[in-house]
């Protein structure tokens, strides 16, 4: 395995300066950098190969496609999708999850069936499914969490119904950094007949995902979180429900024949792809996910899981920091509040020393609702991050303390 | 003083500072002595709420000048805040409407009132000017629903 240093060099913004200090990001749970080969892949498209594809007869556009179609099948083994035609491309894992309570509604959701999701979603798993209960006279039912932060599968099985029609829980919860019991989920739903989704938005960055093993319905995850760029996501849908999907959006290339009367659709994946893709961004993800795979996805855990244990030690030795989460199954990623001080204000001050944390709700709302607080810092640390960041991460903790009390 | 001399005043006593650090334990400080608002009023109608801190703002009217009080959450809010009575309380509706709030760039605060922040005080200036449209018309205190807030 590549060494830290060289892993660093690979992403050229890690050594920059911010207000003169070696820059700390802490923010990789809101998007993560990206390697120089991925950037290098996206300039060589515009430079050498850019034009429209699935259009032209001319060679550009051969290789374009050629490029796009490849970078399906990558994310495809990368995921270990049974067939690449059930790979979607979309805007990122938002669009994905609308896309699905679009189609998904349109097709399958009548008045009074339910739709189940959890405590920890991300509010990108929460507003798609209520807008599609809304559309359709549908209600969401929410498995509670307990006071560490965990999902009560208890009471996940007591929602399972026969008005239940799917359910849609996120792999990891992007505010405090625990893994859901998936397996579980899926398996439990799976045995009444209901289709399940998974929101991999931070699980991608932090697992190894394996749909087959999993056997989730439909999976949605972003490309930027994953070291690619931004404006790339993925759907995955298993064939049997994207073949009886109806599309979620018109226009050029997802159809057959049209004609004013009547327009068929074209096959998977085009069916959903409609208009020009972001095919660069794909070609650009593609780059990414061999990335990932040349440092080894096994590397990625061991390391990460060791900077989440050093983190967790460092922290719970500053007397006044709270820990969000806990958990025995946690990704590289601590929420935390320290006592009596706003998280806005040790975030501005951490700013000034050159770390990069967030600070505030993470787009998760209820959760912090939940906990009765408005907010939290979040440290979300990933494999090229390092224990020294961790020290200066826990001195800037100090200084603001010192600082507000 | 006039709202520009207050503002230059403002902008002479951060001069002082070099170092960020300093900077912020003046914020600090000053926020320690914001006139709070009574906590009948941090009710719903009186925040403006940010996604990172929130304030809340209560005008007062006299028939010829508001007197704002406000509060925040975060500490460094209510330090800036602090500042921006200093400059817009105790004027009157036209003075608040046509105030060029120069001073905020030039102490270095810019990017607290930028609109990607979101930490309410971008809003907190949009909310007084309204409050100050809404009293020139009228002298009762109006909500910030009835302002257009």
């Amino acid at each position: 395995m590549k060494s830290i240093e060289e892993i660093r060099a690979d992403f050229p913004l890690l050594s920059k300066k911010v207000y003169n200090r070696d820059l700390v990001y802490f923010d990789n749970g809101a998007t993560a950098q990206k390697p120089q080969c991925v950037i290098d892949a996206i300039n060589d498209v515009y430079i050498n190969y850019n034009s429209n594809i699935h259009r032209g007869v001319h060679l550009l556009s051969d290789l374009a496609s050629e490029a796009y179609e490849n970078a399906r099948k990558t994310v495809s083994t990368f995921i270990n999708s049974a067939r690449h035609e059930e790979i979607i491309f979309t805007h990122g894992t938002t669009s994905s999850i609308n896309a699905v309570a679009f189609s998904f509604g349109e097709r399958y959701i009548r008045p009074g069936d339910e739709i189940i999701i959890s405590y920890l979603e991300h509010h990108a798993n929460i507003v798609p499914w209520q807008m599609m209960c809304e559309r359709k006279g549908a209600f969401l039912k929410v498995i509670p969490v307990n006071d560490d932060g965990e999902i009560i599968l208890e009471e996940y099985y007591k929602l399972l119904n026969n008005r239940t029609k799917l359910v849609s829980v996120t792999q990891v919860s992007n505010a405090l950094g625990i893994i859901l019991p998936v397996k579980q989920i899926i398996d439990a739903a799976h045995s009444a007949d209901i289709p399940v989704m998974i929101d991999g938005a931070q699980g991608i960055q932090h697992g190894i995902v394996d749909i087959r093993k999993m056997n989730c319905d439909f999976y949605a995850f972003s490309g930027h979180k994953i070291y690619g760029p931004t404006g790339i996501g993925v759907l995955y849908g298993k064939e049997k429900f994207l073949d009886e999907l109806p599309p979620y959006q018109g226009g050029g290339d997802m159809v057959d024949k049209v004609t004013f009367e009547k327009t068929t659709y074209n096959e998977l994946p085009f069916k959903f792809e409609a208009g020009t893709t972001n095919y660069i961004g794909a070609i650009g993800l593609a780059k990414a996910l061999d990335y990932v795979s040349g440092i080894g996805r096994e590397n990625i855990l061991e390391r990460e899981l060791s900077l989440l244990n050093y983190a967790t030690e460092k922290l719970s030795g500053i007397n006044d920091v709270i820990i969000y989460g806990k958990s025995d199954r946690k990704v590289s990623i601590i929420s935390f509040l320290l006592k009596n001080i706003h998280q806005y204000d040790a975030g501005m001050i951490l700013d000034k020393m050159g770390i990069a944390i967030r600070t505030g709700t993470h787009c998760a709302q209820p959760i912090m609702d939940r906990f009765g607080i408005d907010g939290t810092i979040r440290a979300s640390m990933c494999f090229y991050n390092t224990q020294e960041e961790i020290d200066r991460l826990a001195e800037g903790l100090l200084k603001v303390v010192e600082m507000f009390s | 003083m006039d709202i520009t001399q207050i503002q230059n005043n403002i902008i002479e006593e951060f001069s002082v500072f070099d170092d960020w650090m300093d900077k912020y334990n003046f914020l600090i400080d000053i926020g320690k002595d914001l006139p709070v608002v009574d906590p009948r009023f941090k009710t719903k109608d009186y925040l403006i709420e940010g996604c990172q801190s929130k304030v809340w703002l209560y005008p007062e009217y006299d028939g010829n000048i508001i007197t704002f009080k406000a509060d925040s959450d975060a500490i460094i809010t209510r330090g800036i805040v602090s500042l921006l009575i200093k400059v817009l309380s105790g004027r009157t509706p036209q003075e608040i409407i046509s105030a060029d709030l120069f001073f905020i760039d030039r102490i270095g605060l810019r990017q607290n009132l930028s609109p990607t922040r979101s930490n309410g005080l971008l809003s907190m200036v949009r909310q007084m000017k309204l409050y100050a449209m809404a009293y020139q018309v009228t002298t009762t205190p109006p909500f910030r629903g009835e302002v257009g807030g």
